[in-house]
């Protein structure tokens, strides 16, 4: 592509359930960040919390889950993987490349949670 | 001897047709399957967590594939077990 289009992305991780909540907020803000600096943009983000996992990861049953959707050139989640695999705080990340009916349904599901809340 | 066709039973013994088997995602026109929704993947799983096959879902070749590759995805983020014994 010449020009450098935007696909759009969603990035899941795992994060270790021993991190406090500032801790827990502090290190989705440098993901979030990281993707902003490499050209990327977060169009939403959902943070899950403590969640027991289904099967246990290295020795614990909880996980922090975050799931970030954005918008990003195609050589950023290389960069991504990289920090990700090194970071011992994060136990699973996975990045799925969302078709338009997967982004459509996301924002479907995102406002029909929105307008339930406030009726 | 009572012809074949001369033997009445109390109750008609006309075997009940089996409703048509039909794929939930052309009907309804789900478009995309969220890995991220366990209990509705929770549907096309038998209780020790095995994906069951087309021919009992009735899904249609497209979306069973989307739905294997959602389930996948779920077992790899632990939202589904790869295997359980306790009915899920």
């Amino acid at each position: 592509m010449a020009k450098k289009d935007l696909q759009s992305y969603e990035l899941m991780i795992i994060f270790t359930p021993v991190l406090s909540e500032d801790e827990y907020k502090g290190i989705q803000k440098k993901y979030a960040d990281s993707i902003k600096e490499n050209g990327g943009k977060v169009s939403h983000q959902n943070a899950w919390g403590l969640r027991s996992l289904s099967y246990p990861i290295q020795k614990k049953t909880t996980g922090l889950y975050w799931v970030a959707e954005y918008q990003a050139p195609a050589d950023l989640n290389g960069k991504m993987e990289i920090n990700m695999n090194r970071d011992e705080n994060v136990l699973r990340h996975m990045i799925t490349a969302l078709d338009k009916y997967a982004v459509e349904y996301n924002n479907r599901k995102r406002s029909k949670t929105t307008e339930a809340q406030p009726a | 001897m009572a012809k074949a066709n001369e033997i009445k039973f109390l109750t008609s013994t006309r075997v009940e047709k089996r409703q048509k088997k039909y794929c939930r995602f052309k009907k309804m026109g789900i478009k995309y399957i969220d890995y991220k929704d366990g209990e509705f993947l929770k549907k096309f799983l038998n209780d020790q967590g095995k994906m069951l096959p087309r021919r009992i879902t009735g899904n249609s070749l497209k979306y069973q594939r989307k739905v294997s590759q959602a389930i996948k995805k779920a077992r790899q983020m632990a939202l589904l077990p790869y295997v359980t014994d306790l009915l899920k």
